[in-house]
Protein backbone atom coordinates (compact mmCIF):
# COMPACT_ATOMS: atom_id res chain seq x y z
CA UNK A 1 0.00 0.00 0.00
CA UNK A 2 1.10 3.73 -0.84
CA UNK A 3 1.17 6.36 2.02
CA UNK A 4 1.25 9.70 1.04
CA UNK A 5 2.98 11.69 3.57
CA UNK A 6 0.50 14.91 4.60
CA UNK A 7 2.75 17.64 4.29
CA UNK A 8 2.32 20.45 7.57
CA UNK A 9 4.02 23.29 9.37
CA UNK A 10 6.65 23.19 11.53
CA UNK A 11 5.73 25.71 14.63
CA UNK A 12 7.50 24.95 18.05
CA UNK A 13 8.51 21.99 17.27
CA UNK A 14 5.49 20.62 16.41
CA UNK A 15 3.72 19.51 13.28
CA UNK A 16 0.72 20.98 13.55
CA UNK A 17 -1.96 21.78 10.48
CA UNK A 18 -2.84 25.74 9.38
CA UNK A 19 -5.26 26.80 11.77
CA UNK A 20 -7.11 27.83 9.33
CA UNK A 21 -7.42 23.78 7.63
CA UNK A 22 -6.62 25.38 3.76
CA UNK A 23 -4.33 23.52 1.77
CA UNK A 24 -3.01 23.78 -1.45
CA UNK A 25 -1.68 21.38 -4.73
CA UNK A 26 1.83 20.97 -5.35
CA UNK A 27 2.16 20.53 -8.84
CA UNK A 28 5.42 18.33 -10.57
CA UNK A 29 7.14 20.00 -13.00
CA UNK A 30 4.72 17.99 -15.57
CA UNK A 31 1.68 19.45 -14.00
CA UNK A 32 0.93 16.31 -12.09
CA UNK A 33 -0.34 16.22 -8.10
CA UNK A 34 2.18 15.34 -6.00
CA UNK A 35 0.76 16.35 -2.50
CA UNK A 36 -1.25 18.52 -0.61
CA UNK A 37 0.55 21.68 1.15
CA UNK A 38 -0.86 23.78 4.18
CA UNK A 39 -1.89 27.11 3.25
CA UNK A 40 -0.77 29.05 6.62
CA UNK A 41 -3.01 31.53 7.49
CA UNK A 42 -1.52 35.37 9.86
CA UNK A 43 -2.42 33.39 12.82
CA UNK A 44 -0.06 30.79 11.63
CA UNK A 45 2.44 33.60 11.67
CA UNK A 46 1.39 34.83 14.78
CA UNK A 47 2.01 31.18 16.43
CA UNK A 48 5.20 30.93 14.69
CA UNK A 49 6.50 34.28 15.91
CA UNK A 50 5.17 33.32 19.61
CA UNK A 51 7.60 29.85 19.40
CA UNK A 52 10.72 31.73 18.21
CA UNK A 53 10.39 34.62 20.58
CA UNK A 54 10.10 32.04 22.93
CA UNK A 55 12.80 29.91 22.09
CA UNK A 56 15.06 32.75 21.43
CA UNK A 57 16.62 33.37 24.89
CA UNK A 58 17.76 29.91 25.33
CA UNK A 59 19.08 29.42 22.11
CA UNK A 60 21.05 32.59 22.40
CA UNK A 61 22.29 31.40 25.56
CA UNK A 62 23.87 28.07 24.58
CA UNK A 63 27.45 28.40 23.98
CA UNK A 64 28.54 29.19 20.63
CA UNK A 65 30.18 25.66 20.28
CA UNK A 66 27.04 23.70 21.39
CA UNK A 67 25.57 25.65 18.05
CA UNK A 68 27.96 24.66 16.24
CA UNK A 69 27.45 21.10 17.39
CA UNK A 70 23.98 21.25 16.70
CA UNK A 71 24.38 22.95 12.38
CA UNK A 72 26.82 19.88 12.19
CA UNK A 73 24.63 17.45 13.49
CA UNK A 74 21.83 18.86 10.66
CA UNK A 75 24.47 18.47 8.13
CA UNK A 76 24.92 14.95 9.56
CA UNK A 77 20.94 13.86 9.58
CA UNK A 78 20.81 15.69 5.82
CA UNK A 79 23.59 13.36 4.56
CA UNK A 80 21.51 10.60 6.03
CA UNK A 81 17.88 11.64 3.97
CA UNK A 82 19.62 12.44 0.97
CA UNK A 83 17.91 10.29 -1.77
CA UNK A 84 14.60 11.54 -0.18
CA UNK A 85 15.51 15.00 -1.47
CA UNK A 86 16.96 14.12 -4.25
CA UNK A 87 13.68 12.17 -5.15
CA UNK A 88 11.97 15.73 -4.14
CA UNK A 89 14.11 18.04 -6.42
CA UNK A 90 13.63 15.39 -9.30
CA UNK A 91 9.72 15.72 -8.69
CA UNK A 92 10.36 19.28 -9.11
CA UNK A 93 11.72 19.07 -12.27
CA UNK A 94 15.82 19.37 -11.65
CA UNK A 95 17.98 16.58 -14.05
CA UNK A 96 19.32 14.19 -11.68
CA UNK A 97 22.53 15.58 -11.73
CA UNK A 98 21.50 19.37 -10.54
CA UNK A 99 19.68 17.62 -8.03
CA UNK A 100 22.42 15.76 -6.50
CA UNK A 101 24.05 18.90 -6.50
CA UNK A 102 21.81 21.01 -4.67
CA UNK A 103 21.66 18.36 -2.15
CA UNK A 104 25.71 17.93 -1.64
CA UNK A 105 26.08 21.94 -1.63
CA UNK A 106 23.13 22.21 1.09
CA UNK A 107 25.18 19.46 3.80
CA UNK A 108 28.29 21.20 2.41
CA UNK A 109 26.16 24.52 4.01
CA UNK A 110 25.25 23.56 6.90
CA UNK A 111 29.19 22.54 7.77
CA UNK A 112 30.47 25.57 6.41
CA UNK A 113 28.14 27.69 9.13
CA UNK A 114 29.25 24.84 11.59
CA UNK A 115 32.49 26.19 11.41
CA UNK A 116 31.24 29.63 11.93
CA UNK A 117 29.57 29.39 15.23
CA UNK A 118 32.43 30.50 17.50
CA UNK A 119 34.40 32.22 14.82
CA UNK A 120 32.36 35.22 13.53
CA UNK A 121 31.92 36.95 17.25
CA UNK A 122 35.95 37.91 17.16
CA UNK A 123 35.73 38.67 13.52
CA UNK A 124 33.29 41.31 13.78
CA UNK A 125 34.07 42.41 17.39
CA UNK A 126 36.73 45.20 17.91
CA UNK A 127 38.39 46.97 20.75
CA UNK A 128 38.32 50.62 20.02
CA UNK A 129 40.60 53.57 20.57
CA UNK A 130 39.32 56.81 22.37
CA UNK A 131 39.83 59.43 24.16
CA UNK A 132 38.93 58.84 27.94
CA UNK A 133 39.23 56.50 30.56
CA UNK A 134 37.54 53.86 29.21
CA UNK A 135 38.12 50.45 27.96
CA UNK A 136 35.82 50.71 24.98
CA UNK A 137 34.89 47.36 23.05
CA UNK A 138 32.18 45.96 20.88
CA UNK A 139 30.67 42.62 20.41
CA UNK A 140 27.99 41.14 18.45
CA UNK A 141 24.90 40.62 19.90
CA UNK A 142 21.93 37.94 18.05
CA UNK A 143 18.80 40.27 16.85
CA UNK A 144 16.16 38.54 17.87
CA UNK A 145 13.41 36.61 15.84
CA UNK A 146 13.91 37.33 12.69
CA UNK A 147 11.19 36.66 9.52
CA UNK A 148 12.88 34.90 6.05
CA UNK A 149 11.34 34.58 3.14
CA UNK A 150 12.88 31.86 1.16
CA UNK A 151 14.34 32.19 -1.96
CA UNK A 152 11.40 31.20 -4.57
CA UNK A 153 13.98 29.79 -7.58
CA UNK A 154 15.13 26.74 -5.61
CA UNK A 155 13.46 24.54 -3.12
CA UNK A 156 15.98 23.66 -0.64
CA UNK A 157 19.49 25.51 -1.19
CA UNK A 158 18.55 28.63 -0.79
CA UNK A 159 16.43 27.93 2.10
CA UNK A 160 19.51 26.81 3.88
CA UNK A 161 21.54 29.19 2.57
CA UNK A 162 19.36 31.73 4.38
CA UNK A 163 18.64 30.10 7.54
CA UNK A 164 21.81 28.51 8.50
CA UNK A 165 23.56 31.84 9.14
CA UNK A 166 21.03 33.77 11.11
CA UNK A 167 20.68 30.55 13.54
CA UNK A 168 24.25 30.50 13.78
CA UNK A 169 24.17 33.97 15.59
CA UNK A 170 22.10 32.97 17.68
CA UNK A 171 18.71 34.08 16.43
CA UNK A 172 15.07 32.40 15.63
CA UNK A 173 13.71 32.43 12.40
CA UNK A 174 9.93 32.31 11.11
CA UNK A 175 9.91 31.23 7.30
CA UNK A 176 8.10 31.73 4.85
CA UNK A 177 9.17 28.45 2.32
CA UNK A 178 8.82 28.51 -1.37
CA UNK A 179 5.69 28.84 -2.15
CA UNK A 180 5.21 26.24 -6.13
CA UNK A 181 7.77 23.85 -4.46
CA UNK A 182 7.26 23.74 -0.21
CA UNK A 183 8.09 20.06 0.03
CA UNK A 184 11.98 19.91 0.07
CA UNK A 185 11.16 22.90 3.37
CA UNK A 186 8.85 20.56 5.21
CA UNK A 187 10.94 17.72 5.40
CA UNK A 188 14.21 20.22 5.77
CA UNK A 189 12.14 20.38 8.87
CA UNK A 190 11.93 16.82 9.45
CA UNK A 191 15.69 16.97 9.55
CA UNK A 192 16.32 19.97 11.84
CA UNK A 193 13.42 17.99 14.36
CA UNK A 194 15.45 15.38 14.60
CA UNK A 195 18.80 16.95 14.98
CA UNK A 196 18.81 18.91 18.37
CA UNK A 197 17.75 21.85 17.20
CA UNK A 198 15.15 23.23 20.13
CA UNK A 199 12.08 23.71 18.88
CA UNK A 200 10.86 27.19 17.93
CA UNK A 201 14.83 28.13 16.67
CA UNK A 202 13.55 27.39 13.55
CA UNK A 203 9.34 27.85 12.47
CA UNK A 204 8.26 26.94 8.47
CA UNK A 205 5.23 28.08 6.85
CA UNK A 206 3.98 27.16 3.73
CA UNK A 207 1.72 29.45 1.70
CA UNK A 208 1.41 32.64 0.13
CA UNK A 209 4.21 35.15 0.39
CA UNK A 210 1.56 37.83 -0.67
CA UNK A 211 -0.76 36.71 2.01
CA UNK A 212 1.51 36.05 4.95
CA UNK A 213 4.95 38.51 4.99
CA UNK A 214 2.58 41.87 5.55
CA UNK A 215 2.01 39.76 9.13
CA UNK A 216 5.03 39.03 9.07
CA UNK A 217 6.68 42.40 8.54
CA UNK A 218 3.99 44.59 10.61
CA UNK A 219 4.12 42.03 13.68
CA UNK A 220 6.53 43.97 16.58
CA UNK A 221 7.64 41.11 17.89
CA UNK A 222 9.94 40.32 15.06
CA UNK A 223 12.93 42.29 14.91
CA UNK A 224 14.52 41.56 11.25
CA UNK A 225 13.97 40.52 7.58
CA UNK A 226 15.93 38.50 5.53
CA UNK A 227 14.02 38.52 1.57
CA UNK A 228 15.08 36.49 -1.14
CA UNK A 229 14.32 38.27 -4.24
CA UNK A 230 10.15 39.08 -4.73
CA UNK A 231 7.85 41.21 -6.18
CA UNK A 232 8.77 45.26 -5.91
CA UNK A 233 5.20 45.50 -4.84
CA UNK A 234 5.72 43.13 -1.84
CA UNK A 235 9.20 43.97 -0.68
CA UNK A 236 8.04 47.73 -0.48
CA UNK A 237 5.16 47.00 1.11
CA UNK A 238 7.23 44.86 3.76
CA UNK A 239 9.67 47.23 4.05
CA UNK A 240 6.87 49.91 4.98
CA UNK A 241 5.37 47.26 7.43
CA UNK A 242 8.33 47.13 8.72
CA UNK A 243 8.88 50.86 10.25
CA UNK A 244 7.15 50.99 13.36
CA UNK A 245 8.90 49.12 15.54
CA UNK A 246 12.72 49.89 13.15
CA UNK A 247 13.11 46.29 11.59
CA UNK A 248 16.03 45.73 9.56
CA UNK A 249 15.51 44.32 6.28
CA UNK A 250 17.96 42.82 4.17
CA UNK A 251 17.01 42.35 0.97
CA UNK A 252 18.95 40.05 -0.63
CA UNK A 253 19.23 40.57 -4.81
CA UNK A 254 21.76 38.08 -5.59
CA UNK A 255 21.18 34.00 -5.81
CA UNK A 256 21.16 32.44 -2.88
CA UNK A 257 21.80 29.08 -4.05
CA UNK A 258 25.42 29.63 -5.61
CA UNK A 259 28.61 28.47 -4.37
CA UNK A 260 29.59 32.12 -3.63
CA UNK A 261 26.28 32.65 -1.41
CA UNK A 262 27.82 32.27 1.93
CA UNK A 263 30.34 33.75 4.10
CA UNK A 264 30.57 36.05 7.18
CA UNK A 265 28.34 38.96 6.06
CA UNK A 266 25.22 36.52 5.72
CA UNK A 267 25.67 36.32 9.59
CA UNK A 268 26.74 39.98 10.69
CA UNK A 269 23.38 40.72 8.68
CA UNK A 270 21.39 39.70 11.40
CA UNK A 271 24.02 40.77 14.35
CA UNK A 272 23.29 43.99 16.57
CA UNK A 273 26.50 45.69 17.85
CA UNK A 274 27.13 46.59 21.56
CA UNK A 275 29.49 48.35 22.44
CA UNK A 276 30.68 49.15 25.82
CA UNK A 277 32.02 51.72 27.89
CA UNK A 278 33.93 50.21 30.62
CA UNK A 279 35.67 53.18 33.08
CA UNK A 280 39.34 52.46 33.49
CA UNK A 281 41.73 54.00 36.01
CA UNK A 282 43.72 56.82 34.63
CA UNK A 283 47.09 55.31 34.30
CA UNK A 284 49.80 58.13 36.18
CA UNK A 285 51.54 59.68 33.22
CA UNK A 286 48.42 59.25 30.86
CA UNK A 287 50.29 57.48 28.17
CA UNK A 288 49.06 54.09 28.64
CA UNK A 289 45.63 52.60 28.28
CA UNK A 290 43.82 52.07 25.11
CA UNK B 1 -28.93 32.46 59.72
CA UNK B 2 -25.98 33.18 58.21
CA UNK B 3 -22.77 32.04 59.83
CA UNK B 4 -24.12 30.12 62.50
CA UNK B 5 -25.38 26.99 61.64
CA UNK B 6 -25.09 23.79 63.35
CA UNK B 7 -23.63 20.79 62.56
CA UNK B 8 -27.41 18.84 61.92
CA UNK B 9 -28.31 21.81 59.81
CA UNK B 10 -24.74 21.98 58.01
CA UNK B 11 -25.23 19.03 57.19
CA UNK B 12 -28.66 19.24 56.21
CA UNK B 13 -27.71 21.91 53.97
CA UNK B 14 -24.61 19.96 52.44
CA UNK B 15 -26.88 17.15 51.71
CA UNK B 16 -28.60 19.11 49.19
CA UNK B 17 -25.32 20.01 47.22
CA UNK B 18 -25.81 18.16 44.16
CA UNK B 19 -23.52 15.49 42.60
CA UNK B 20 -21.95 17.18 39.08
CA UNK B 21 -22.81 15.62 35.78
CA UNK B 22 -18.99 15.58 34.82
CA UNK B 23 -20.30 15.02 30.81
CA UNK B 24 -22.74 17.36 30.45
CA UNK B 25 -20.13 20.36 32.46
CA UNK B 26 -17.61 19.28 29.74
CA UNK B 27 -20.17 19.67 26.95
CA UNK B 28 -21.25 23.28 27.85
CA UNK B 29 -18.03 24.22 28.35
CA UNK B 30 -16.57 23.00 24.67
CA UNK B 31 -20.13 25.14 23.09
CA UNK B 32 -18.50 27.88 25.34
CA UNK B 33 -15.34 27.31 23.86
CA UNK B 34 -16.35 27.12 20.38
CA UNK B 35 -17.53 30.69 20.42
CA UNK B 36 -15.53 33.03 18.68
CA UNK B 37 -15.64 37.01 19.26
CA UNK B 38 -14.38 39.37 17.43
CA UNK B 39 -14.06 43.45 16.64
CA UNK B 40 -16.26 45.49 18.72
CA UNK B 41 -16.99 42.71 21.09
CA UNK B 42 -13.57 41.50 21.36
CA UNK B 43 -12.51 45.45 22.30
CA UNK B 44 -15.49 45.49 25.10
CA UNK B 45 -14.45 42.33 26.53
CA UNK B 46 -10.81 42.70 26.74
CA UNK B 47 -11.34 46.54 28.17
CA UNK B 48 -14.04 44.29 30.58
CA UNK B 49 -11.43 41.36 31.79
CA UNK B 50 -8.57 44.18 32.00
CA UNK B 51 -10.92 46.03 34.61
CA UNK B 52 -11.41 43.00 36.38
CA UNK B 53 -8.55 41.73 37.27
CA UNK B 54 -6.60 41.78 40.85
CA UNK B 55 -3.43 42.65 40.07
CA UNK B 56 -1.25 40.12 42.01
CA UNK B 57 1.98 39.65 43.54
CA UNK B 58 2.11 37.07 46.06
CA UNK B 59 5.97 35.99 46.26
CA UNK B 60 8.44 35.08 49.39
CA UNK B 61 10.71 37.79 48.01
CA UNK B 62 7.86 40.52 47.58
CA UNK B 63 9.47 43.80 48.26
CA UNK B 64 8.19 47.45 49.00
CA UNK B 65 9.34 48.29 45.83
CA UNK B 66 8.38 45.67 43.96
CA UNK B 67 4.67 46.68 45.54
CA UNK B 68 4.75 49.87 44.93
CA UNK B 69 5.83 49.20 41.64
CA UNK B 70 2.66 46.67 40.99
CA UNK B 71 0.39 49.77 42.13
CA UNK B 72 2.32 52.23 39.41
CA UNK B 73 1.47 49.00 36.80
CA UNK B 74 -2.17 49.14 38.28
CA UNK B 75 -2.70 53.11 37.98
CA UNK B 76 -0.85 52.98 34.70
CA UNK B 77 -1.39 50.12 31.98
CA UNK B 78 -0.48 51.30 28.89
CA UNK B 79 -0.53 55.37 29.05
CA UNK B 80 0.15 54.71 24.91
CA UNK B 81 -3.87 53.86 25.21
CA UNK B 82 -5.88 56.45 26.39
CA UNK B 83 -9.09 55.55 27.94
CA UNK B 84 -8.07 52.26 29.35
CA UNK B 85 -9.93 51.33 32.71
CA UNK B 86 -7.48 50.23 35.61
CA UNK B 87 -7.71 47.48 36.99
CA UNK B 88 -10.14 46.27 40.32
CA UNK B 89 -7.77 45.60 42.87
CA UNK B 90 -3.94 44.34 44.01
CA UNK B 91 -3.48 42.15 45.67
CA UNK B 92 -0.53 41.31 47.91
CA UNK B 93 0.24 39.77 51.37
CA UNK B 94 -0.63 41.48 54.35
CA UNK B 95 2.77 42.47 55.16
CA UNK B 96 2.45 44.83 51.89
CA UNK B 97 -0.86 45.78 52.52
CA UNK B 98 0.18 49.09 54.36
CA UNK B 99 2.44 49.92 51.33
CA UNK B 100 0.08 48.80 48.74
CA UNK B 101 -2.47 51.31 50.37
CA UNK B 102 0.08 54.43 50.18
CA UNK B 103 0.73 53.61 46.50
CA UNK B 104 -2.63 53.32 45.45
CA UNK B 105 -4.03 56.63 47.12
CA UNK B 106 -7.08 58.05 46.13
CA UNK B 107 -7.06 55.89 42.83
CA UNK B 108 -9.90 54.16 43.82
CA UNK B 109 -8.37 50.82 43.26
CA UNK B 110 -8.71 48.41 45.82
CA UNK B 111 -6.50 46.20 48.29
CA UNK B 112 -6.82 43.19 48.72
CA UNK B 113 -4.86 41.26 51.17
CA UNK B 114 -4.43 37.06 51.24
CA UNK B 115 -5.08 36.25 54.91
CA UNK B 116 -5.47 33.17 57.38
CA UNK B 117 -1.60 31.77 56.45
CA UNK B 118 -2.14 32.14 52.81
CA UNK B 119 -1.31 29.43 50.92
CA UNK B 120 -1.52 26.46 53.04
CA UNK B 121 -3.97 27.29 55.18
CA UNK B 122 -1.88 25.87 57.95
CA UNK B 123 -1.82 27.51 61.64
CA UNK B 124 -3.98 27.94 64.60
CA UNK B 125 -6.96 29.91 64.05
CA UNK B 126 -5.65 32.65 66.70
CA UNK B 127 -2.48 32.75 63.86
CA UNK B 128 -5.44 32.93 61.09
CA UNK B 129 -7.11 35.89 62.89
CA UNK B 130 -4.01 38.09 63.68
CA UNK B 131 -3.02 37.76 60.41
CA UNK B 132 -6.65 39.08 59.39
CA UNK B 133 -6.88 41.65 61.55
CA UNK B 134 -3.65 42.78 60.76
CA UNK B 135 -4.10 43.28 57.13
CA UNK B 136 -7.33 44.44 57.97
CA UNK B 137 -5.73 47.50 60.53
CA UNK B 138 -3.32 48.27 57.51
CA UNK B 139 -6.40 49.34 55.68
CA UNK B 140 -7.31 46.36 53.32
CA UNK B 141 -10.50 46.52 51.28
CA UNK B 142 -10.82 42.82 50.78
CA UNK B 143 -9.61 39.90 52.22
CA UNK B 144 -9.04 36.28 50.55
CA UNK B 145 -8.64 33.68 53.15
CA UNK B 146 -7.69 30.23 52.49
CA UNK B 147 -10.05 27.36 53.79
CA UNK B 148 -8.36 24.59 55.86
CA UNK B 149 -8.56 22.16 52.78
CA UNK B 150 -7.02 19.18 55.32
CA UNK B 151 -9.84 19.63 58.01
CA UNK B 152 -12.33 19.73 54.64
CA UNK B 153 -11.05 16.57 53.23
CA UNK B 154 -11.35 15.04 56.41
CA UNK B 155 -14.83 15.49 56.51
CA UNK B 156 -14.56 18.05 59.73
CA UNK B 157 -17.19 20.57 57.71
CA UNK B 158 -18.21 22.29 61.04
CA UNK B 159 -14.35 23.43 61.61
CA UNK B 160 -14.56 24.94 58.13
CA UNK B 161 -17.57 26.73 57.98
CA UNK B 162 -17.49 28.06 61.45
CA UNK B 163 -13.53 29.59 60.67
CA UNK B 164 -14.81 31.37 57.39
CA UNK B 165 -18.17 32.61 59.45
CA UNK B 166 -15.37 33.59 61.87
CA UNK B 167 -13.37 35.69 59.87
CA UNK B 168 -16.17 37.13 57.93
CA UNK B 169 -17.23 38.61 61.49
CA UNK B 170 -13.96 39.94 61.90
CA UNK B 171 -14.24 42.09 58.03
CA UNK B 172 -16.49 44.39 58.59
CA UNK B 173 -16.69 46.36 55.71
CA UNK B 174 -14.18 44.72 53.87
CA UNK B 175 -15.25 42.18 51.13
CA UNK B 176 -14.65 38.19 51.70
CA UNK B 177 -13.24 36.10 49.28
CA UNK B 178 -12.66 32.47 50.30
CA UNK B 179 -10.11 30.54 48.39
CA UNK B 180 -10.84 26.56 48.13
CA UNK B 181 -7.59 25.95 46.33
CA UNK B 182 -9.51 23.46 44.10
CA UNK B 183 -6.23 21.39 43.11
CA UNK B 184 -5.84 20.05 46.35
CA UNK B 185 -10.16 18.68 46.61
CA UNK B 186 -9.86 16.25 44.43
CA UNK B 187 -13.43 16.42 42.52
CA UNK B 188 -16.12 18.48 41.24
CA UNK B 189 -18.49 17.02 43.98
CA UNK B 190 -16.27 18.37 46.50
CA UNK B 191 -15.84 21.77 44.94
CA UNK B 192 -19.76 21.98 44.82
CA UNK B 193 -19.84 21.23 48.51
CA UNK B 194 -17.35 23.71 49.62
CA UNK B 195 -18.84 26.15 47.39
CA UNK B 196 -22.30 25.97 49.38
CA UNK B 197 -20.78 25.65 52.66
CA UNK B 198 -18.43 28.81 52.25
CA UNK B 199 -21.76 30.94 50.45
CA UNK B 200 -23.82 29.47 53.86
CA UNK B 201 -20.94 30.61 55.87
CA UNK B 202 -20.62 34.31 54.50
CA UNK B 203 -18.46 34.26 51.79
CA UNK B 204 -18.92 37.36 49.56
CA UNK B 205 -16.73 35.66 46.89
CA UNK B 206 -15.62 32.32 46.42
CA UNK B 207 -12.42 32.06 44.43
CA UNK B 208 -10.72 28.76 43.37
CA UNK B 209 -6.89 28.73 43.59
CA UNK B 210 -4.09 29.98 45.62
CA UNK B 211 -2.07 30.04 42.47
CA UNK B 212 0.46 28.04 44.18
CA UNK B 213 -0.94 24.95 42.89
CA UNK B 214 -1.69 23.15 39.67
CA UNK B 215 -4.45 22.64 38.11
CA UNK B 216 -5.89 25.88 39.40
CA UNK B 217 -9.37 28.22 37.50
CA UNK B 218 -9.87 25.40 35.33
CA UNK B 219 -12.88 25.65 33.25
CA UNK B 220 -14.68 22.45 34.93
CA UNK B 221 -14.44 23.94 38.35
CA UNK B 222 -15.52 27.31 37.49
CA UNK B 223 -18.78 26.21 36.20
CA UNK B 224 -19.19 24.07 39.21
CA UNK B 225 -18.72 27.02 41.40
CA UNK B 226 -20.67 29.52 38.88
CA UNK B 227 -23.40 27.21 39.49
CA UNK B 228 -23.45 27.13 43.03
CA UNK B 229 -24.11 31.06 42.76
CA UNK B 230 -26.26 30.40 40.75
CA UNK B 231 -28.26 27.92 42.58
CA UNK B 232 -28.32 30.28 45.76
CA UNK B 233 -29.15 33.26 44.04
CA UNK B 234 -32.20 31.62 42.46
CA UNK B 235 -33.35 30.62 46.19
CA UNK B 236 -32.11 33.67 48.14
CA UNK B 237 -31.63 36.15 45.75
CA UNK B 238 -28.48 37.23 47.00
CA UNK B 239 -25.41 37.82 44.64
CA UNK B 240 -22.25 35.93 45.52
CA UNK B 241 -18.78 36.79 43.21
CA UNK B 242 -17.01 34.72 41.73
CA UNK B 243 -12.75 34.75 41.31
CA UNK B 244 -11.14 32.44 39.43
CA UNK B 245 -7.44 32.29 39.62
CA UNK B 246 -4.38 30.66 38.56
CA UNK B 247 -3.77 29.63 35.04
CA UNK B 248 -5.62 32.33 33.22
CA UNK B 249 -2.65 34.13 30.84
CA UNK B 250 -3.84 34.47 27.54
CA UNK B 251 -6.58 36.90 26.62
CA UNK B 252 -8.57 33.94 24.77
CA UNK B 253 -8.74 32.25 27.82
CA UNK B 254 -10.33 35.11 29.98
CA UNK B 255 -12.83 36.00 27.10
CA UNK B 256 -14.23 32.37 27.52
CA UNK B 257 -14.70 32.65 30.95
CA UNK B 258 -16.87 35.84 30.39
CA UNK B 259 -18.96 34.09 27.98
CA UNK B 260 -19.37 31.39 30.60
CA UNK B 261 -20.26 34.06 33.25
CA UNK B 262 -22.14 35.78 31.02
CA UNK B 263 -24.33 32.36 29.97
CA UNK B 264 -24.45 30.98 34.00
CA UNK B 265 -25.19 33.94 35.74
CA UNK B 266 -25.87 36.44 33.50
CA UNK B 267 -24.97 40.16 32.98
CA UNK B 268 -25.49 41.37 36.28
CA UNK B 269 -21.93 39.15 37.01
CA UNK B 270 -20.09 40.96 33.84
CA UNK B 271 -18.88 44.13 36.76
CA UNK B 272 -15.55 43.99 38.98
CA UNK B 273 -18.06 44.09 41.91
CA UNK B 274 -19.02 40.95 41.18
CA UNK B 275 -16.44 39.06 38.76
CA UNK B 276 -12.45 39.23 39.18
CA UNK B 277 -9.71 37.37 37.48
CA UNK B 278 -6.93 36.09 39.95
CA UNK B 279 -3.66 37.04 37.38
CA UNK B 280 -0.17 38.86 37.01
CA UNK B 281 0.42 38.29 33.27
CA UNK B 282 -3.13 38.16 31.97
CA UNK B 283 -2.88 41.81 32.10
CA UNK B 284 -0.35 42.44 30.01
CA UNK B 285 -1.77 39.70 27.15
CA UNK B 286 -5.20 41.70 27.51
CA UNK B 287 -2.89 45.06 26.56
CA UNK B 288 -1.22 43.38 24.17
CA UNK B 289 -4.18 41.78 22.25
CA UNK B 290 -6.21 45.01 22.48
CA UNK B 291 -3.36 47.06 20.91
CA UNK B 292 -3.25 44.37 18.22
CA UNK B 293 -7.37 45.56 17.94
CA UNK B 294 -6.26 49.20 17.75
CA UNK B 295 -3.17 48.82 15.24
CA UNK B 296 -3.51 45.93 13.07
CA UNK B 297 -0.12 44.47 14.23
CA UNK B 298 0.49 41.48 16.44
CA UNK B 299 2.60 43.55 19.29
CA UNK B 300 6.02 42.64 21.47
CA UNK B 301 5.97 42.53 24.81
CA UNK B 302 9.32 44.65 24.52
CA UNK B 303 6.62 47.44 24.33
CA UNK B 304 5.03 46.70 27.51
CA UNK B 305 5.65 47.03 31.45
CA UNK B 306 7.43 44.47 33.04
CA UNK B 307 4.53 41.89 35.15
Amino acid sequence: MEILKTYKLYIGGQFPRTESGRTYPVLAADGSHVANACLASRKDVRNAVQAARKAQGSWAGKSAFNRSQIAYRIAEILETRKVQFITELLEMGLEKQSAEKEVQMSIDRCVYYAGWADKYQALISSVNPVASSHFNFSSPEAMGVVGIVACQQTALLGLISQILPIIIGGNTVVVIANTQQPLCAISFAEVLATSDVPGGVVNILTGEVGELLPTLAGHMDVNALSLAPISTELSIAAQEAAVDNLKRVRIYTEPLYVKSAQGLTYISDFQEIKTTWHPIEQIAGGAGGY
Amino acid sequence: MLGNLSTPELSALLALSPSIDQIGTLERIARIQARSIKGAAKIQGLRMALSMIDLTTLEGKDTPAKVRQLCFKAQHLHDQAPDLPTVAAVCVYPTMVGVAKKALGASGIKVASVSTAFPSGQAPFEVKKLDTLYALDHGADEIDMVISRGRFLAGDYQFVYDEIAAIKALCGAARLKVIFETGELDSLDQVRRISDLAIAAGADFIKTSTGKIQPAATFPVVHTMLSAIKDHFDKTGQMIGMKPAGGISSSKLALQHLLMVNEVLGEAWLTNEWYRFGASSLANDLLMQYQKQLTGKYQSAAYFSID
